[in-house]
């Protein structure tokens, strides 16, 4: 076993810092979709109608049932078989955001069954059109009740990044790899490797927790 | 005395006051096999306070909320003015109504509930405004003074900028009565405004809802258990029974010399 070498250490660091940066866009722009496709996902499924539940939920259960790693290599190997190519981080994205959408499509059904009954009353009791009502009663509401539960995903989803690696987008663990395929020494990199993704996650989550406390009150 | 069996008709007002403003034509509703409105016959003229007083589980709030359309009759059907509430008229033919014209009926009728039922994501300013921009088409400016007017009426002009959590019970029960007044409504609905209170703050409430039978023309129809409010501001007390109008008349006469021996019962219970 070799020992621990902080130089080396400081000449990999830059490289992994760049693929750090790659984690978190991937982070960002795959959480956007996640909760915009969630929210979609969650509208259609309270539809009055069984032709779009029906399909909605087959779709939901089907991408929440399979594992992320089998979604990313269809998106990355086999949609540019049906001309649809898309650069890796791009895939990455949309896999990440298509996969975390099932979870968050549930988050915000329980935030806004957990909208009272009085609110829908009162909106009916005013007029207010139905889509008024969504917008300005009951979305609002719900937001403040899933923040906590959307965050924790983030984080979910931040920790899964690695899988990227998989087809080939150069985030932590890619370049983590490639430096210790040609220097035959994985210690040092793939150890700071798990120390960023602590560094980053622990003071995120900790941030989540004090936000809660304050949309609570 | 009155049969119990047979359930009345009830009318309050006549012609002379105006229009028929509420009519219940043979409403019947069930909820499974329990039937809590039972071919209930009721008309309302324009401008009358209505209070419905009987035991708890009688339909009272059932009929309140067959008005403001959260419930939909199984039997029989409701006007508004000149309108069916749940039903349309197409070539001569009443068919159930669509949303859209639901909600053109409702915009005449205004409801507090017992739990105040504020939007806790909006100001007071905002709760008091919502409906008359988005629904009247109101613009801003005319609505947030209509808004400032109102809360004037129910002394929270201090209160404006705040949200409903940061008010006492009573405070956010006088909002959601001028939410509701901000559409200009022709019916007021009240059920047990003054119920999830506590005892200090219903006279607060009581006092506003006094001042506004008393200064408009507005129609009422009142659920409550506040029996010397019933008595200042109704034109006419209503006793139900098991989703029947076992009893009704003026206050003096309902409270003071009731005929039917429930009804009389009930008042002791809660006198
Ligand atoms: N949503 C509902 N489902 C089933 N039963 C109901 C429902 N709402 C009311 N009821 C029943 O209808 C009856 C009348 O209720 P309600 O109109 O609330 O009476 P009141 O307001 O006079 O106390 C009660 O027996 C109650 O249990
Ligand atoms: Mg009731």
């Amino acid at each position: 076993m070799n020992n621990w070498s902080w130089e080396y250490v400081r000449d990999i660091l830059p490289d992994l810092l760049q693929g750090l940066w790659i984690t978190v866009q991937a982070t960002l722009y795959g959480s956007l979709v996640a909760f915009a496709l969630g929210l979609v996902w969650a509208l259609l499924l309270r539809s009055p109608s069984r032709w779009v539940t029906w399909p909605v939920s087959i779709v939901v259960e089907f991408v929440r049932n399979t594992p992320l790693l089998v979604q990313l290599f269809f998106l990355f190997f086999v949609l540019p078989g049906w001309g649809l190519t898309f650069p890796p981080l791009a895939t990455g994205v949309i896999g990440l955001g298509l996969h975390y959408s099932t979870y968050t499509a549930e988050v915000y059904r329980a935030g806004i069954d957990g909208v009272p009954e009085g609110q829908w009353e009162a909106a009916t009791a005013l007029s207010l059109p139905r889509r008024r009502t969504w917008t300005s009663v009951i979305l609002p509401q719900a937001f403040r009740r899933v923040v906590p539960a959307l965050g924790n995903y983030v984080i979910a989803m931040f920790k899964d990044t690695p899988m990227l690696a998989a087809i080939t987008v150069a985030e932590m663990l890619f370049r983590a790899n490639s430096i210790g395929a040609t220097t035959f020494d994985y210690m040092e990199p793939i150890t700071v490797v798990g120390v960023l993704f602590v560094v980053i996650s622990y003071p995120t989550s900790l941030a989540l927790r004090a936000l809660e406390r304050r949309l609570v009150r | 005395m009155s049969d119990d069996s047979t359930p009345k008709k009830a009318t309050v007002g006549t012609e002379e006051d105006g229009p028929e403003l509420v009519r219940f034509d043979r409403v019947t509703k069930r909820f499974g096999t329990h039937t809590v409105l039972d071919s209930l016959e009721m008309t309302v003229y324009s401008g009358k306070h209505v209070t419905l007083i009987g035991p708890s589980g009688s339909g009272k709030t059932t009929i309140l909320r067959l008005l403001m359309t959260l419930l939909k009759p199984d039997e029989g059907t409701i006007k508004v003015g000149d309108a069916y509430l749940t039903h349309e008229e197409k070539n001569g033919k009443l068919v159930p109504a669509g949303e859209k014209h639901c909600r053109e009926v409702r915009k005449n009728i205004g409801m507090v509930f017992q739990q105040f039922n504020l939007f806790p994501n909006m100001k007071v300013l905002r709760n008091i405004t919502e409906a008359p921009v988005h629904v009247l088409g109101l613009d801003k400016g005319a609505a947030e003074e209509r808004a400032r007017g109102l809360l004037d009426l129910v002394g929270l002009t201090q209160h404006i900028d705040k949200y409903p959590s940061q008010l006492s019970g009573g405070q956010q029960q006088r909002v959601a009565i001028a939410r509701a007044l901000a559409m200009r409504p022709q019916v007021l609905l009240l059920d047990e405004v003054t119920s999830a209170l506590d005892p200090e703050l219903v006279a607060g409430v009581l006092d506003v809802l006094r001042d506004i039978a008393h200064t408009t023309d507005i129609t009422m129809l009142i659920v409550t258990h506040e029996m010397n409010f019933a008595r200042d501001i109704s034109d006419c007390v209503m006793m139900f029974d098991q989703g029947r109008v076992i009893e009704f008349g003026t206050p003096e006469k309902i409270f003071s010399e009731p005929e039917n021996d429930r009804t009389r019962e009930f008042l002791s219970a809660v006198l």
